[in-house]
C-alpha cells in the first residue's frame, strides 16, 4: 500500500506523527510532497518501509532510524543519518554538515556534494558497517575521528581547480576505510592517516557500493571504475592512546 | 532583572538574508517567511531585522531607533540627542499588539543631523561624531539603548520569536532592497530588548549564530580605539571590528575577511611568495582581531552584505541566487521557502565570504560621504 502526505505547511512535529501512524496503519511505502525544512524525518523509526520524499528535508533526518529506505529528491541538509543503526538513504542532489555522524549502520548515498565533517565519528562492529558513498566532492574534516565503516568519495563532475576533498582529511581517524575516485595531497590529511594503493579486496567492495550508486542515480558504472582510487587507512587503532600516559 | 555578564544561560540561532542588486525595494514579508521556516533553531527570546532602504524620505539624516526603560531614561536621552544633533522629526516606531509580546520598553525613533557647530567643534568625522555619541548614549545612560544609528536604514528587534517580533513592529509594511533577519537562542546571556540582534552601529548591522571564544581579546583591541562593549556580547564586538578595519582604518573587505577569518598557518606556508607576505602580515598586525570560536555572520551595510562562517565552518551557511535576487540563511529550506527554485543554490566553504553588493557599487560602504557636511560647515563659516 502506497499514501502520499502533503507536507506543505505541516509543522514537523505533526508530519512525523503522521509518517508514524500511517506505517503502524500498514503502508508499505509513503510518497512526502512539498517537503521543506521539516526536522527529523525518518527519525529512530524501526521497519522496512520507503519514503520517497520530494523537496528538501530538515536537519537531522534519519536520527537513529532502524531500517527504513529514504529516497530524496531534493537536497538534504545537516546532520542526516546521525547515529543511525540500520537502512538506506538515497539522496538525488546534494548534502550538507555532519552526514553520517556517528553512524553505525546501513548506507547512505548521495549523487552531488556534502559538507563538511561528513561521516565524523562513524563507527563499525563485526557485521555492522556503515558505509556512505558520495558522487561529487566533501568539505574539510571529512571522517573525523572515523572509527569504523567505509566511506566512498567519487570526485565525478568537478570542476577545474576543485577538489575531491577538503583539508584535515581523517583527522583522529582510528578505524574503517576511506577510497578517493582521485588524488590527495599529503597535507590534506590527517596526521593520523596513511595514504595507500588500492588492492583486489578492494576494489571488489567499491564495485559493490560503486553498483549500487550506478544503479540508483542512472550513472555508468564502468565508467566511474575506469578512474584510479586511492585508498586511506589509519596508521594506528589508538592513535591517542599515548598523548597523557605513557603506559 | 540579570544583564549580561550576571548570568550565563546554557543552550543555536538562525540568520537570513535577502538581497536585491538592483536596489528594488520589496516588502519584509519574504523574510519574515524565511526566518519563520526555521522556528525551531530560536527560543522566543530574541529575534530582529535589518532593513536598507526604508526611509528614502529621511535618507540625509541618521535614523535613531532608540530603547527607553522608562520616561527618565528618555528624557536624559532627549537632552543629550538636543544637545548634540538637530531633530527633524520623531514619533514612537508603529507596532501592533502581538500576544506573546509582553512589556516592550518605549520604543522610539529620531530622525536628526548633527549640529554644525558642534560637528566644528568636534573636529572629527561626522561618522565619528556620531559613533561617539552613540557610545555615550549606550554607556553613560541608565536605562537607555541606541539599536539602530544609520541612514535610509533600520533596525527592529526584542524578545520573541522573529516572526512575532516582525509581525509587532510591522515589518511587512516597510520596503527595503537588503533585509536581514534573526532568531535567537541565547547561549551565555539573558534576552532582552537590547540584547537581540542585528547589532549595529552607524549603517552597519550584524546578525550572528555561534559563540566567540576570543571575545575578550577583542573586545580590549576594540577599547584602544574608543568603542565600548556595553553590552558584553561577542556579537557587538563582530560589528565593531567590521567598523573598525572598514570604516576606520579603510582596509579592503578581502582583507577584512582574511583579518576574522583568518587562514591558517599550514595553508599560509603553500601560498604563493606575495599572498604568503600579506596574508603573514595582516595575522601579525592584526591578530587580535581575528575571532575564534563557531560563527556565521551576516554583516549588512548601505551597498549590500557579506556573509561568513568561521574557517572551520562550524555553523552552516547556504546561499542562493535567483535573478537580481541573492539569499543566505542558515538552512537552504529557509530560502527555498521564499525561492522555490533559485538558478544556483551553495554552501559556501569555512572562511570564504559570500558578498552581495548592489550594481555598480565595489565596496559594502562609500567612503565616507561628508560632502552635505562639509557644505553646511563652510555656510556656516561664511556666516560667522
Amino acid at each position: 500500500m502506497t499514501v502520499l502526505i502533503d507536507a506543505k505547511g505541516l509543522h514537523f512535529e505533526e508530519l512525523n506523527q503522521r509518517i508514524r501512524k500511517t506505517l503502524q496503519s500498514g503502508a508499505e511505502k509513503i510518497i512526502i510532497d512539498n517537503v521543506n525544512g521539516q526536522r527529523y524525518i525518518g527519525a529512530g523509526i524501526k521497519g522496512t518501509q520507503t519514503l520517497i520524499i520530494n523537496g528538501i528535508p530538515g536537519n537531522d533526518m534519519a536520527a537513529y532510524m532502524d531500517g527504513l529506505e529514504l529516497v530524496v529528491y531534493g537536497n538534504g541538509q545537516d546532520a542526516i543519518g546521525n547515529t543511525m543503526n540500520k537502512g538506506k538513504i538515497i539522496i538525488h542532489g546534494n548534502a550538507g554538515d555532519t552526514l553520517g555522524y556517528a553512524m553505525r549502520g546501513g548506507q547512505i548515498y548521495v549523487k552531488g556534494n556534502v559538507g563538511y565533517r561528513v561521516g565524523i565519528h562513524m563507527k563499525g562492529y563485526q557485521d555492522q558497517i556503515p558505509v556512505v558513498v558520495v558522487g561529487g566532492k566533501a568539505g574539510d574534516f571529512f571522517a573525523e575521528y572515523m572509527a569504523g565503516g567505509i566511506q566512498i568519495l567519487l570526485g565525478l563532475n568537478l570542476k577545474a581547480g576543485e577538489r575531491i576533498v577538503g583539508d584535515f582529511c581523517g583527522t583522529g581517524m582510528h578505524g574503517g576505510v576511506i577510497y578517493l575516485r582521485g588524488r590527495v595531497e599529503e597535507h590534506q590529511v590527517g596526521r593520523e592517516v596513511k595514504i595507500v594503493d588500492v588492492e583486489a579486496g578492494d576494489l571488489e567492495i567499491i564495485a559493490k557500493h560503486v553498483k549500487n550508486y550506478a544503479q540508483y542515480f542512472n550513472i555508468d558504472f564502468q565508467q566511474v571504475m575506469a578512474k584510479p582510487f586511492v585508498k586511506l587507512i589509519p596508521y594506528n587503532k589508538r592513535p591517542y592512546g599515548n598523548l597523557y600516559t605513557s603506559y | 532583572m540579570l544583564k549580561e555578564g550576571q548570568i550565563r544561560i546554557p543552550a543555536g540561532c538562525a540568520i537570513s538574508g535577502i538581497m536585491n542588486r538592483k536596489g528594488e525595494v520589496f516588502s519584509g514579508r519574504d523574510i519574515i517567511k524565511s526566518i519563520a521556516l526555521m522556528h525551531e533553531r530560536s527560543n522566543g527570546l530574541g529575534g530582529g531585522f535589518a532593513a536598507y532602504g526604508i526611509y528614502p524620505e529621511f535618507k540625509k539624516y541618521y535614523a535613531f531607533h532608540i530603547f527607553f526603560e522608562n520616561k527618565l531614561a528618555k528624557q536624559e536621552t532627549e537632552f543629550l540627542l538636543k544637545k548634540y544633533f538637530q531633530i527633524d522629526y520623531d514619533e514612537a516606531i508603529p507596532t501592533r499588539k502581538v500576544s506573546s509580546i509582553k512589556k516592550s520598553p518605549i520604543i522610539w525613533r529620531y530622525f536628526a543631523k548633527p549640529k554644525v557647530n558642534r560637528l566644528i567643534a568636534h573636529e572629527a568625522s561626522e561618522a565619528e561624531y556620531v559613533v561617539e555619541f552613540v557610545m555615550k548614549v549606550n554607556s553613560e545612560i541608565e536605562g537607555a539603548f541606541i539599536f539602530s544609528s544609520g541612514k535610509n536604514m533600520g533596525v527592529f528587534k526584542g524578545v520573541g520569536y522573529p516572526e512575532e517580533i516582525g509581525d509587532f513592529f510591522k515589518i511587512d509594511e516597510y520596503k527595503g532592497y537588503l533585509w536581514t533577519a534573526h532568531g535567537r537562542f541565547p547561549t551565555n546571556t539573558p534576552g532582552w530588548w537590547g540584547g537581540a540582534h542585528p547589532f549595529t552601529l552607524l549603517n552597519w548591522s550584524v546578525v550572528h549564530n555561534g559563540e566567540i571564544s576570543s571575545y575578550d581579546a577583542n573586545r580590549r583591541y576594540l577599547e584602544m580605539y574608543g568603542y565600548k562593549c556595553t553590552l558584553m556580547t561577542d556579537t557587538e564586538a563582530i560589528t565593531y571590528i567590521f567598523d573598525l578595519l572598514l570604516r576606520k582604518f579603510g582596509l579592503p573587505l578581502e582583507s577584512a575577511v582574511n583579518i576574522v577569518a583568518a587562514p591558517f598557518w599550514s595553508n599560509i606556508e603553500r601560498m604563493e611568495p606575495e599572498r604568503k607576505k600579506l596574508m603573514k602580515s595582516l595575522r601579525a598586525v592584526f591578530g587580535s582581531l581575528l575571532i575564534n570560536g563557531p560563527f556565521s555572520i551576516i554583516l549588512g551595510g548601505e551597498n549590500g552584505f557579506v556573509a561568513l562562517n568561521d574557517r572551520l565552518k562550524l555553523r552552516s551557511l547556504v546561499a542562493a541566487e535567483k535573478g537580481d535576487i541573492i539569499y543566505v540563511a542558515s538552512e537552504e529550506s529557509a530560502i527555498r521557502e521564499v525561492c522555490p527554485n533559485p538558478h544556483r543554490v551553495w554552501a559556501p566553504q569555512g572562511g570564504e565570504p559570500v558578498i552581495g553588493l548592489l550594481e555598480g557599487k565595489e565596496g559594502i560602504f562609500d567612503v565616507e560621504d561628508d560632502g552635505l557636511a562639509e557644505e553646511e560647515i563652510l555656510q556656516q563659516s561664511i556666516a560667522l
